[in-house]
């Protein structure tokens, strides 16, 4: 055993584990907001994780990356907020199984039309020198992207907690969140609530997709579901509706995976990493239904 | 074929359609037999056949699903885990040992050291008449255990799952289907899995197209056995809806509390529903190895299941006949009536524009938001097809059709 693990080994896999966590947490928070908020798990959000990946590659073809990243970042918001007003909005009122329905069907769109756009190949994604740069950090070099996604993402993170807890429209986001009708009935817009949701979720998509595709550079039409699955499994383990909880759901579950990749080959068991979320789901599920940090929601007859 | 049976002429009614049904899907199969010189369409390598094989699997998977989403109201995302566990457990149980050396290869064969194929061999001989039984029976038991093995997963993890809500319980099932598929590609089961290869050399649906002793086919029967399974698993799933069961079920539907102050056990019930939809899903499972001729654990992603649930959703969530008419209406015009969207298409010098491979299912899935949108009813809403409402709607068409002429001689 001791030869199979070296120091070097475990610092690399714990530094790309904490990078992998990050991505995740930027696509969790979407999630998790919009549950949140409309009750919803939002099955398109990682086909718009996906589709962000897309508009980064076609996107950089035509202007320098640095001004791409931008642009891919207004496209991606409009897309988030058109896809909120196009397949949720006029469901407001029906049960929220219909809009499940609509989240599935707005998924399956965007992965059929990626397919034909893309005709089915996999695209590379551009290297954005910057962050692929080689660095050395305790005797193992690493690319750069590993270093900054952690700070990055706990930049952000700072961010929208004060945006949440100081601003007029985070204090607007409480209110819905907590209750949907009386916020409504004390003046609230909700709708546009419910669009701010989704442009903060589409535009942090982007900042994952980046980070993720730099990272894996191969982008299918269902590159986005797998990271999307996990990350809402990471906001289920945090605490649904919990910021904090979706990062450090993300950050936990990120390491697994990797550790579990990591493993020797002998084993046979990194076909299990993807397998090990979703038992860690049904696990929190079982025994804490309400994750880390999550509220107790009582039923209302 | 589906109407609400409230009486004895109403099931011999039935009956007597089903048996029509069947008849004319046999003739429909070996009319180019018969008829030389008929049009492509009706030559069995035709759409029409793939897309009737695959509708009446699809029916079935969609039947059962609808019995737990829309009579149930149990939002289960995990019909592809448990056609997983059909599909698996039907091929590995009937490859015959003599084709298990070469599906296994790189296992140096199988460690399953049985097949249900030999054994009805073994009871009925293998070739003429006693071949046919012994391929019935492999692929009646092969099917039966099937829907038994996915069952009794269903039973197992019915228990935590069950107390989930609405879309935990969605995304808890999903959570088991993807557990499944890793299991099931996972290199240390590979002698009896095959790890992420294919099993292949089972038992299909064209194995029972009836040859003469030369090898020519004389009777074909391919599209006749899965319309067969298909109407059997739904008629008993009609069956139930219509018992005491199944209006336990749309109690629970419609009000869970008020249902639980009626005096219906709602965990009993549930993992009832549960069960059941999983047996089917099984047996569908089957059916789909059986149809692609081949299983493997990649096939079954979540994908799958939510192309099940468009159908559903399609049909018309909580109607029997709306799935079984909604699956068809999919099937064909995914493999057959859009097919024309992929090919790129010239009018004369002019390329028709955004005719590509792929295109099909961009509209397709424009057609399905719509759907969902708009029409969230889908086809049936919660009626049924029967034959008093095909007669009330062709007598509003008759009472109807004479008013516009009316107009027009004004």
């Amino acid at each position: 055993m001791e030869q199979l693990i070296s120091a070097e080994y475990l610092v690399s896999i714990l530094l790309s584990g904490i990078s992998l966590g990050g991505q995740l947490a930027l696509i969790a928070i979407g999630y998790t907001m919009v549950y949140g908020i409309l009750r919803l798990i939002n099955f398109a959000h990682g086909d718009v994780f996906m589709v962000a990946g897309l508009l980064g590659i076609y996107v950089s073809a035509a202007v320098p990356i640095y001004i791409a990243i931008p642009i891919v970042i207004v496209l991606t918001v409009a897309l988030g907020f058109f896809i909120e007003r196009a397949a949720y909005k006029p469901l407001r009122s029906a049960p929220r199984m219909s809009v499940m329905i609509s989240a599935i069907g707005v998924s399956y769109l965007l992965e059929n039309t990626a397919t034909y756009v893309t005709g089915g190949q996999p695209m590379t994604y551009p290297t954005i020198s910057f962050l692929t740069k080689t660095v050395n950090i305790v005797g193992t070099s690493t690319k750069l992207v590993v270093i900054i996604t952690p700070i990055l993402v706990l930049v952000l993170i700072a961010l929208l907690t004060q945006l949440i807890n100081h601003t007029k429209i985070g204090m607007a986001m409480r209110a819905v969140s907590k209750d949907f009708e009386t916020s409504r009935l004390m003046g609230i817009k909700i709708n546009t609530v419910i669009s701010m949701t989704f442009v903060i979720g589409s535009a942090l998509a982007v900042v994952g997709s980046i980070l993720y595709f730099t990272t894996y550079p191969a982008i299918t039409p269902t590159a986005g579901a797998m990271p999307g699955l996990k990350a809402f499994v990471a906001a289920v383990f945090g605490g649904i509706g919990s910021i904090p909880g979706a990062v450090i759901g993300a950050f936990i579950i990120g390491i697994c995976e990797t550790i579990i990749k990591g493993l020797p080959s002998a084993w046979n068991v990194s076909v299990f990493s993807d397998a090990f979320t979703f038992a860690l789901l049904i696990f929190i599920l079982i025994f804490k239904p309400t994750g880390l940090f999550g509220e107790k929601a009582t039923d209302k007859v | 074929m589906l109407k609400q049976k409230t009486n004895h002429q109403g099931s011999f009614a039935a009956v007597i359609a089903i048996a029509v049904l069947l008849g004319l899907i046999v003739l429909l199969e070996n009319l180019s037999d018969l008829i030389p010189g008929l049009p492509a369409i009706f030559a069995p390598t035709s759409q029409l056949f793939t897309v009737l094989k695959k509708g009446a699997v699809y029916s079935l998977l969609a039947v059962s699903m609808n019995l737990l989403n829309g009579f149930t109201g149990l939002f289960s995302l995990g019909q592809a885990g448990f056609m997983l566990l059909g599909a698996y457990t039907y091929a590995i149980l009937t490859v015959p040992m003599a084709a298990k050396d070469q599906v296994y290869y790189l296992y140096g064969g199988s460690a399953v050291k049985f097949s249900l194929m030999d054994l009805f061999q073994g009871i009925f001989g293998n070739a003429g008449f006693g071949g046919g039984v012994s391929l019935i029976l492999a692929v009646l038991v092969g099917l039966i255990l099937a829907g038994l093995v996915a069952a009794l997963f269903a039973a197992l993890i019915g228990m935590p799952v069950l107390r989930l809500k609405s879309d935990y319980l969605a995304i808890a099932t999903l959570g088991f289907a993807e557990i499944l598929r890793a299991i099931f590609q996972w290199q240390t089961l590979g002698p009896i899995t095959n790890g992420a290869n294919m099993i292949k050399n089972f038992p299909t649906f064209s194995d029972f197209n009836i040859k003469n002793a030369s090898g020519e086919v004389v009777l074909r029967l391919s599209t006749f056995v899965p319309f067969l399974v298909s109407i059997v698993c739904i008629t008993l799933i009609v069956l139930l809806i219509h018992s005491s069961y199944g209006r336990a079920f749309k109690a629970i539907r419609d009000d869970e509390v008020a249902a639980e102050a009626m005096g219906i056990s709602l965990f009993k019930h549930k993992m009832l529903s549960f069960v059941i939809s999983s047996f089917f899903a099984g047996v569908g499972g089957g059916l789909f190895a059986m149809y692609v001729a081949n299983a493997q654990a990649k096939a079954f992603t979540s994908t799958m299941t939510y192309e099940i649930l468009l159908i559903v959703v399609i049909g018309g969530i909580g109607s029997i006949s709306g799935s079984v008419i909604g699956t068809f209406l999919y099937v064909a015009c995914s493999e057959w009536w859009l097919r024309f969207l992929d090919r790129e298409t010239y009018i004369g010098s002019f390329k028709v524009p955004l005719l590509r491979s792929g295109f099909r299912m961009v509209v397709f899935s424009v057609v399905i938001m719509i759907i969902v949108l708009f029409f969230s009813k889908g086809i049936m809403g919660e009626k049924e097809l029967s034959w008093k409402g095909i007669g009330g709607l062709l007598q509003k068409l008759k009472r109807k059709k004479p008013a516009p002429a009316a107009e027009k001689e004004d």
